[in-house]
């Protein structure tokens, strides 16, 4: 069980066909107490569908996923006790308040009478619902829906939430409380994994798991996963003269691709730090004159465009 | 178990409180139905328009003629002046009988012998035109009585003359008319209360699947045996108001009689119930969106609605049909409501008829559930 609980998702060669196309193709990734995890990848990707299979909500047509130290395929309901969901379509009850959805939701993950009123006074705050209870939820706007689906998937206290493209449709200012939520969901030692197909909220994740037709690319902390696929750090060099420059940055050590970038020049080197504390003396000692020298970061939407590409070339068609 | 059902229940009902259309539709479509079908589905035949060629232009013709201006039972909507204008009357559906009197009908008459009269009626309805000829015999058969009766009184024509069939035997074919309107309207009960829960559960279920709320539910530890007690047991309460409120309309509106008893009726509508209620269930399984399950409802409803003796008497079908009857859990239910409401028959009649509906809703619920666990895949 200490096992589980520090390791609360577990995917193991998850595969899933309908018919003759593979949605999900070898899936395998474990995700420890209280990480953030974004699936990252286009539509149809598959990312859905792997989150569906960890809730029991779709059968796997091979593999196995272990969720809260339980085996999903033999014990659903066992396992739904330990986590929330919330689906890529809004789906709480249009027709009912906000109060009437949680106290249904409430009910039916049998919270305890004693504890209900006040998580559902905490999941009203969070939603920032506070004096809507009475309205209905057709009538509130993207953004609170969310936050109240939020709301509704935390009353039992799951330990793990699995939240399919929570943003999707909803405004930035929405989407960056919605992700402040989350932080400080994780921060308890919730463990969350969230699709997206926002660049920028991968951002906001402990670890990406980069997802396109069905296969799991790559995943570790945005971060690295730049870093990997760039295979160094990306500086930026305002100097002159640049041809100089140019050829002094070929015979100096750590420094690999070179380009010219308008007036500026993009060095990929091994290490930000350390070429950063000798290339200006190198560069000066060769008559170039440094007019900036820094570390930029490079997009993950970048890296995932090139890392897409790489991996589809010889891959079959999708529909 | 009790509690996720319990809160399954208060969501239906805060749902159908707030759906407008969906309390219009259990209380008012029954209603005008119970109405029509009251007032329009009957075998009683009353103002047939009848066209008429006189051709004899006598004193008797016209008397003959004017009995049947004077009767309820058929109305002359034009008086024609040849062959033609009759044939054209009947094709237009301006009239669906036609009597001539051809020339020398009074003299026959008055001698004694047979009077041709020519009916030609429209057969497209059968069962009407059957039930007009036997309208115009009756008041064909009291002319010729009273004609008799007139010329025996006078002592005029020849002996013998007018001793037709004096005495016209009151047959049950005129005694059923009086019924069929009891015949029809426990009847109605029946198929409405079939229609209106197979739909509205199959329709419940199939739009929550819609809407994703389905979805959310599913991952939630509810046990699928807790959501579908939750989301049918609504559907049977309404079930049994729609019944109670319906034979009441009917008996108090009509005066249709109920002499059975109410505990046999409410045995029955709970085992009927259970019934409409796996089928709906097993539509929704089948159904991804609404359009498909109204298709399937459509699809199922209509021939158990035509097998199940609602209109059409099963013991007139052919054999492979009334086999398929016995499938049918509203051809059970007609017997017993159709027994408790003019009959008043009890158990050791109906068993039969109940088992039959406690065997095919158990079968019914018990593959829909089944079903229901996959149909998420």
């Amino acid at each position: 069980m200490t096992a589980a609980l520090e390791t609360p998702i577990i995917a193991q060669d998850l595969v899933k066909r309908f018919g003759r196309f593979t949605a999900v193709d070898h899936v395998s990734l474990r995700i420890a107490r209280g990480e953030i995890v974004g699936f990252l990848g286009p539509n149809g990707a598959g990312k859905s569908t792997v989150i569906r299979m960890l809730c029991g909500l779709l059968r796997p047509t091979e593999g196995r996923a272990v969720v809260a130290g339980i085996d999903v395929a033999h014990d659903p309901e066992g396992v739904r006790e330990h986590i929330g969901y919330m689906s890529q379509k809004f789906s709480l009850y249009t027709d009912l308040t906000v109060g009437e959805n949680l106290r249904f939701f409430g009910g039916i993950y049998r919270v305890p009478h004693a504890l209900l009123a006040e998580r559902i006074r905490f999941s009203v705050e969070m939603a920032g619902l506070t004096g809507r209870e009475d309205h209905l939820v057709s009538t509130l706007a993207g953004g609170w829906k969310q936050r109240l689906a939020l709301g509704c998937a935390i009353l039992h206290r799951p330990p793990i939430l699995f939240l399919d493209e929570p943003t999707s449709g909803v405004d930035p200012e929405s989407r960056r409380r919605f992700w402040d939520l989350i932080h400080a969901l994780a921060a308890e030692g919730i463990t969350v994994l969230v699709t997206t197909h926002y660049m920028d909220e991968a951002e906001y994740c402990h670890r990406v798991a980069l997802i396109d037709r069905g296969r799991l690319i790559d995943m570790a902390s945005p971060g690295a996963l730049k870093k990997r696929k760039l295979g160094g750090d990306l500086l930026v060099l305002e100097c002159d003269p640049i041809g100089a420059a140019v050829t002094a940055l070929q015979e100096a050590p750590g420094v690999g691709d070179v380009a010219v970038f308008g007036n500026a020049l993009h060095l990929l080197v091994e290490d930000a730090t350390a070429a950063l504390s000798t290339l200006p003396d190198h560069l000066a000692r060769r008559g170039v004159a440094v007019a900036r020298i820094e570390r930029i970061e490079p997009t993950i939407e970048d890296v995932f465009v090139q890392l897409v590409g790489t991996s589809s070339a010889g891959q079959g068609t999708r529909p | 178990m009790f509690e996720r059902i319990w809160h399954m229940l208060v969501k239906e009902f805060i749902q159908l409180k707030r759906d407008r259309w969906a309390r219009f539709r259990l209380i008012v479509p029954p209603l005008v139905q119970m109405l029509v079908f009251g007032y329009a589905a009957t075998f009683e035949v009353y103002h047939v328009p009848t066209v008429v060629l006189d051709r004899d232009h006598s004193q008797e013709s016209r008397e003959l003629i004017s009995r049947f201006s004077f009767s309820d039972r058929f109305r002359v909507v034009k008086i024609a002046r040849s062959d033609a204008e009759v044939e054209d009357a009947i094709n237009r559906s301006d009239a669906a009988l036609a009597i001539v009197v051809h020339a020398g009908f009074a003299e026959l008459l008055l001698k004694g012998q047979s009077a041709p009269l020519q009916v030609i009626v429209d057969g497209t309805n059968s069962n009407t035109a059957l039930i007009a000829l036997g309208y115009l015999n009756l008041i064909v058969q009291q002319y010729a009585a009273d004609y008799g009766a007139d010329l025996l009184r006078r002592g005029v024509g020849a002996p013998g003359a007018g001793i037709v069939q004096v005495g016209i035997e009151q047959r049950p074919w005129y005694n059923a008319d009086l019924n069929g309107r009891w015949f029809f309207v426990p009847g109605v009960v029946g198929s409405l209360t079939l229609v209106l829960v197979v739909s509205l559960t199959a329709s419940a279920i199939v739009r929550e699947r819609e809407i994703g709320t389905l979805e959310q539910i599913m991952v939630t530890p509810i046990r699928p045996a807790e959501y579908i007690l939750g989301k049918t047991v609504p559907f049977f309460i309404i079930g049994l108001a729609e019944v109670a409120l319906v034979a009441l309309f009917g008996t108090l509106w009509f005066g249709v009689p109920f002499v059975g008893s109410p505990l046999i009726l409410l045995l029955g509508t709970c085992l009927f119930l259970l019934s409409t209620l796996g089928l709906g269930l097993l539509i929704s399984t089948l159904s991804k969106t609404q359009q498909q399950a109204f298709a399937a409802n459509f699809f199922v409803l209509n021939p158990m609605f035509t097998l199940s003796g609602f209109a059409f008497p099963i013991a007139s079908m052919p054999e492979p049909l009334q086999w398929l009857s016995y499938l049918n859990p509203l051809s059970y239910y007609l017997v017993v409501i159709r027994a408790t409401f003019l009959k008043g028959v009890g158990l050791d009649a109906l068993w039969p008829d109940l088992i039959g509906m406690t065997l095919l809703g158990s079968l019914l619920l018990g593959i829909s559930i089944l079903r229901f666990r996959k149909s998420l895949d």
